[in-house]
C-alpha cells in the first residue's frame, strides 16, 4: 500500500439500524473490556418529530482514536470486524479517495478517515 | 446486494470447507443455536485453540446471515467463559431459595432424576410430570420427545406462558385457516436468494405484532427486511412506537396496544368495499368470502380509527397500499398473540394475505415448512403416547383446540391451576430445560413462583444459575452452550449443522441430557448409541406429520456436518395449485374445503366465532373506564432490546455495559407530569403489582401508552431469598394476568395492560423481591 493512499470507512447512516453489531465487533478484536471504552461508538438521535410531521430516528457510529482500522485483520485480507459484521450491512472499508466518490454519489453518508 | 455469489469474499481467507487450519487456529464452519438463545440460527466460524473458542466470526459464505452477527453472538466468548456458568451437576443441601448446593455426579443426578419419575409413574401416574421449556432455545424438539418418550407424560408445556401466547394462536389459527403457517418471503427459501430468477421483492411488506429487526422472531433475520427496503421494498408497520422501521414506513399507524385487530378488520373492510382484492384467488382458493364482506362491515375504518387511536385515513390509505402491492408480504410476530382476541387477529391477516392474492407467491406470504419436513417441533415423539394417555393433557378439556392436537402442548394456564389445585390430578415433578418463568414469560410471576415452590421434585437445566433455580430446584443440570454440542438447525429452511468444537467442564448438551436419562427410562425408545446418531435420526425424521411435501431425507449427521448449510430441491411456491399440501396429494389447501377457509369451518363446528373479530383488552379505558380512572395509562411489555434474548444475559459485562437498566419509556408531557426526567427510577404499578424500572423519554409514543421492558433479574444481586437476584424488583410480570385468555384458550393480554407511574422515592422505596419471597407471593 502507498504511504499518501488513505483507508477509512463509509458509513451509509440512512440504513444504519442503530443494532450495536460494530461496537461489540470492535471491542471484542481491540480486547476492550467492559469499561474500558470503544473502538466506535454508536450515536443516537430521535425519534424526533420533524416539521413535516414525520418522525425521524438517526443513528451514526463515530471510530474512536482507539480505531486502527483492523490492521491485523486487513493485512491478511479480511475486512474490519465492524464492517464484516455490521447487520445493515452499511458499511464500506477502502481508499478514501475511492470512498469519496461512493460519498459523492448518494446522500445521507458519512466518511470517516480514523488514522 | 444478497445473493450467496457474494463480492468482495476473499476466498483465500474464507472458504466452503467445514473446517481449515489458520495459523494456530482450527476455524470450523458451522451454525449457532443456543446459548444465546434466539429464534435464528446463523452461520458462524469458531477459531478454536486447545480446546477453546477464542474467536467467533459470522461466515461471509453464508446465505442465511451473509457473515452478518448481533451483539450475543458477537459476545459469545465472554459468555461462555463467564465464571458464572454452571460447570457440574448440583444437588440442593439447603433449603428451597437459600441457594446452598452440592456437586455430584452427573450418575447420581440422573439416578436421583430416575427414582422420582419411577415413583411418580407408579403412585401418580405419568401425566403427574410436567416438562417445560423456554422460547427460542434448541430444545423445541428435545424436551417433548424426553416428555413423550421417557417420562410417558403427554404434559409438555411452553412454561407458565399464560394462552400460549407466543406463536401457537398464530400457527393454529394457520392450521385451521389453510393448514400450514405463513412467513414473509424475504428469498430466504432460495440459495442464491435475490438473484434467484424466480424471486421478487415485496412490493409493500406490512409489519405488526413486532420490530423485527431486534427481535428475530420465528427463524426470521430482521436484518433481511434492511436488505429489501434497499432495493425499493415500501413499509407500513403497526406500531405503539417510532421504531426506527416504523420512522422508514410509508404508513406508520400509532395503534393503542391490544387493538390491531380493529385495524385489519377495517383494513379488510377497506380493501373489500373498494373491490381491491384478487378475484380470481377469492373465487377459486377461498371459502367464506360473503360472511368475510359481512362480517367487515362492522369495522368502517372511522370505527377502527376511534378503537385504535389513529386516523381513519391512516387506514384507508394503508388499505390500499397493501391491496394494491404485488406482492405485499406480512411479517407478524409475537404481539399478534399477545392479546386475548390473538386468534381473530392472526386470521384478519391471514384473510388479508389470501383475498390480496399474496398467499405463497414470491415475495409475498409464502408457506413454509421445515426443509426434510424434519419433526422439530413440539410434537416429536407424540407417536409414543398413548391416546388414553393423550386424553389427560392439561387443556384438552376446555380447548377442542388443545384436544385435537392443534399444537400440541398442554396449557400454561391450565398446569398452573393443576399445581394450585391438584385438580385434575397433583403434578408432582417439573422438568425445566431452558426456562425461568419467574423471570421472564409466566405472567403473574410471583403466582406461579409460589405455584413452582408448591411441586415437590424440580429438574432445572440451564447455562447459568437463575432466580427459578434457586426458588425451586432440587437438581441442577449444567447444559452447553452452541460450540459445546452437535445438533442441528431447521426452523425453517434451510438445514444448518451445529458442531460442537470445545468442551465445558462437565456440561452435555440438550442432545446428551436427553438422550442418558432417557436411555435410563425407557430404553427402546432410545436406541441411540450417541448425540450423532440422534442427530442423524432427527435429520432423518421426516413425512411423520405430512405425507408428501417437503420429501425426508437419508443425510446423516456427518454428512450435513460437511455441507454446513443444506438446501433441500424441493421448494416450490403456489404449492396449492400442485397438490403439495394435502395428505392426499390433490391441489389446494389442507384444509376441510381445500381452500383458505375466511370462514372457519372447524371453528363453526366447535362453537367458535368463524370470522375475524375485535375484542377490546379485558382491562382497558373502554372495557374498565372506573379502574382506567385510578390506573389511567395503557402498558405494553415485552419491546426486544439489542443485547438480551429475554432474560439471558443479563451477567455478561459488555452486553451489560450497553444496557444496563430496565427501561421504561414515556412520552415527555407525561414525564414533565409526573416530574421525571431520562434516567430517574419509576414505580409501575397496577391492581396486581408494581416494579420498578428507569425513565427513557420516547417522544414517538401516546402521552397515554407506557412501554416497560420485560425479563429483568439481577445476576449481580444476591441470589437467596430475600432477594433471589432481585427477580421480582423490576419485573413486568408482577403487573400481568395469568388464566385470562381469549375463548379458544389461546391468546393473553400481556402487552395490553393498564397502570400507574410515579416516581420511587426514599419513602416508597422497597424491593419487591423482599416482599414477595418474605410474603410468599402475591
Ligand atoms: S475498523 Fe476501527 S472501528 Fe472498525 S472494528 Fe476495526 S478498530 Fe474498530
Ligand atoms: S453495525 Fe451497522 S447498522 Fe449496526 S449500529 Fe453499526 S453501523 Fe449501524
Ligand atoms: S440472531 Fe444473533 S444471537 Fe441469534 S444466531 Fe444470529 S447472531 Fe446469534
Amino acid at each position: 500500500m502507498a504511504a499518501d493512499e488513505k483507508y477509512g470507512i463509509l458509513i451509509d447512516y440512512e440504513w444504519c439500524t442503530g443494532c450495536h453489531s460494530c461496537e461489540m465487533a470492535c471491542k471484542v478484536e481491540l480486547g476492550l473490556k467492559e469499561g474500558e471504552g470503544y473502538g466506535i461508538k454508536l450515536h443516537e438521535d430521535g425519534p424526533t418529530l420533524m416539521p413535516n410531521g414525520k418522525y425521524e430516528y438517526l443513528y451514526l457510529p463515530i471510530p474512536t482514536s482507539l480505531c486502527d482500522l483492523c490492521a491485523a485483520r486487513t493485512e491478511m485480507g479480511k475486512l474490519p470486524t465492524c464492517v464484516h459484521h455490521c447487520q445493515a450491512a452499511c458499511m464500506t472499508y477502502g481508499k478514501v479517495s475511492e470512498l469519496a466518490e461512493k460519498a459523492a454519489a448518494k446522500p445521507k453518508q458519512c466518511l470517516f478517515v480514523p488514522c | 446486494m444478497i445473493g450467496n455469489e457474494l463480492e468482495g469474499v476473499n476466498k483465500e481467507v474464507y472458504k466452503t470447507d467445514w473446517q481449515w487450519q489458520e495459523g494456530e487456529y482450527t476455524v470450523t464452519r458451522t451454525n449457532m443455536w443456543t446459548a444465546p438463545g434466539c429464534h435464528n440460527g446463523c452461520s458462524v466460524l469458531y477459531y478454536t485453540k486447545d480446546g477453546k473458542v477464542e474467536k467467533i466470526e459470522g461466515d461471509p459464505l453464508s446465505p442465511y446471515n451473509q457473515g452478518r452477527l448481533c451483539m450475543r453472538c458477537l459476545d459469545y466468548c465472554e459468555t461462555a467463559n463467564h465464571p458464572d456458568r454452571l460447570k457440574y451437576p448440583l444437588k440442593r443441601v439447603g433449603e428451597r431459595g437459600e441457594n446452598k448446593w452440592e456437586r455430584i455426579s452427573w450418575d447420581e443426578a440422573y439416578d436421583t432424576i430416575v427414582e422420582h419419575v419411577r415413583d411418580i409413574q407408579e403412585n401418580f401416574g405419568p401425566e403427574c410430570i410436567v416438562s417445560m421449556q423456554g422460547t427460542g432455545r434448541n430444545i423445541c424438539w428435545q424436551t417433548p420427545y424426553l416428555s413423550y418418550s421417557a417420562f410417558n407424560s403427554p404434559n409438555f408445556v411452553l412454561g407458565f406462558l399464560s394462552g400460549d401466547a407466543c406463536y401457537l394462536p398464530r400457527t393454529t389459527i394457520g392450521h385451521c385457516f389453510m393448514g400450514d403457517f405463513m412467513v414473509a418471503d424475504i428469498s430466504q427459501h432460495l440459495e442464491r436468494r435475490f438473484n434467484d430468477p424466480e424471486y421478487k421483492l415485496p412490493e409493500y411488506i406490512l409489519i405488526v405484532g413486532n420490530n423485527p429487526l431486534v427481535s428475530n422472531g420465528d427463524g426470521f433475520f430482521g436484518h433481511w427486511i434492511v436488505d429489501a427496503m434497499k432495493e425499493g421494498t415500501k413499509l407500513i408497520v403497526l406500531d405503539p412506537s417510532a421504531t426506527w422501521l416504523a420512522t422508514k414506513a410509508e404508513h406508520w399507524l400509532r395503534v393503542r396496544p391490544g387493538t390491531d385487530a380493529a385495524v385489519i378488520l377495517a383494513m379488510l373492510n377497506v380493501i373489500i368495499n373498494e373491490d381491491l382484492y384478487d378475484h380470481d384467488f377469492v373465487e377459486n382458493w377461498c371459502y367464506g368470502f360473503e360472511e368475510l364482506t359481512e362480517r367487515v362491515q362492522e369495522y368502517p375504518p372511522e370505527k377502527a380509527a376511534k378503537i385504535a387511536w389513529i386516523e381513519p385515513e391512516q387506514i384507508v390509505e394503508a388499505a390500499r397500499a397493501f391491496a394494491k402491492a404485488d406482492p405485499a408480504a406480512i411479517q407478524w410476530g409475537l404481539k399478534v398473540d399477545q392479546t386475548v382476541c390473538g386468534i381473530p387477529l392472526a386470521h384478519g391477516l391471514l384473510s388479508m394475505a389470501a383475498i390480496c392474492g399474496d398467499i405463497d407467491v414470491p415475495g409475498g406470504c409464502m408457506i413454509p415448512r421445515c426443509a426434510y419436513d424434519i419433526s422439530d417441533s413440539y410434537g416429536c415423539g407424540l407417536w409414543n403416547v398413548s391416546d388414553e394417555m393423550m386424553q389427560k393433557m392439561l387443556g384438552v378439556e376446555t380447548s377442542p383446540l388443545h384436544a385435537l392436537g392443534f399444537d400440541p402442548t398442554a396449557n400454561g394456564d391450565t398446569v398452573l391451576q393443576a399445581i394450585e389445585t391438584d385438580e385434575p390430578y397433583p403434578i408432582k415433578m417439573l422438568f425445566i430445560q431452558s426456562t425461568n418463568p419467574i423471570a421472564n414469560m409466566a405472567a403473574d410471576a410471583p403466582r406461579v413462583y409460589n405455584a413452582m415452590r408448591k411441586v415437590p421434585f424440580n429438574v432445572v437445566v440451564d447455562v447459568f444459575m437463575t432466580p427459578t433455580a434457586v426458588a425451586c430446584a432440587d437438581i441442577i443440570l449444567p447444559c452447553g452452550m452452541s460450540s459445546e454440542r452437535n445438533s442441528g438447525r431447521v426452523w425453517w429452511w434451510p438445514l444448518r449443522s451445529i458442531v460442537k468444537v470445545n468442551e465445558y467442564y462437565e456440561c452435555k448438551s440438550d442432545e446428551q441430557i436427553i438422550l442418558e436419562l432417557g436411555k435410563r427410562l425407557e430404553p427402546e425408545l432410545f436406541p441411540w448409541e450417541d448425540d450423532v446418531e440422534l442427530m442423524s435420526w432427527w435429520i432423518q425424521s421426516g413425512n411423520r406429520f405430512h405425507a408428501g411435501w417437503p420429501a425426508k431425507t437419508d443425510e446423516t449427521f456427518d454428512e450435513l456436518k460437511e455441507k454446513v448449510i443444506d438446501w433441500p430441491n424441493d421448494w416450490a411456491y403456489k404449492k396449492y395449485e400442485k397438490g403439495m399440501l394435502r395428505d392426499d396429494g390433490e391441489p389446494g389447501f389442507n384444509t376441510n374445503s381445500g381452500k383458505c377457509e375466511l370462514y372457519l369451518t372447524l371453528f363453526e363446528a366447535w362453537g367458535f366465532d368463524p370470522l375475524p373479530y375485535y375484542e377490546e383488552p379485558p382491562e382497558s379505558p373502554i372495557s374498565t373506564p372506573e379502574l382506567f380512572e385510578e390506573y389511567p395509562l395503557v402498558l405494553t411489555t415485552g419491546a426486544r432490546t439489542w443485547e438480551y434474548f429475554h432474560s439471558e444475559e443479563r451477567q455478561v459485562p459488555r452486553l451489560r455495559e450497553s444496557h444496563p437498566d430496565p427501561l421504561t419509556d414515556l412520552h415527555p408531557d407525561l414525564a414533565a407530569e409526573l416530574g421525571v426526567v431520562a434516567g430517574d427510577w419509576v414505580w409501575v404499578e397496577n391492581m396486581r403489582g408494581k416494579c420498578k424500572q428507569r425513565v427513557r423519554i420516547n417522544a414517538s409514543l401516546h402521552p397515554k401508552v407506557v412501554r416497560s421492558e420485560h425479563g429483568w433479574w439481577f445476576p449481580e444481586r444476591e441470589a437467596a431469598e430475600p432477594t433471589l437476584f432481585g427477580v421480582f424488583d423490576s419485573n413486568i410480570n408482577n403487573l400481568t394476568v395469568q388464566g385470562v385468555t381469549g375463548p379458544t384458550l389461546y391468546g393473553a393480554p400481556y402487552a395490553n395492560q393498564i397502570c400507574k407511574v410515579y416516581p420511587v422515592t426514599a419513602e416508597n422505596d422497597a424491593s419487591m423481591s423482599e416482599v414477595i419471597t418474605t410474603k410468599g407471593g402475591n
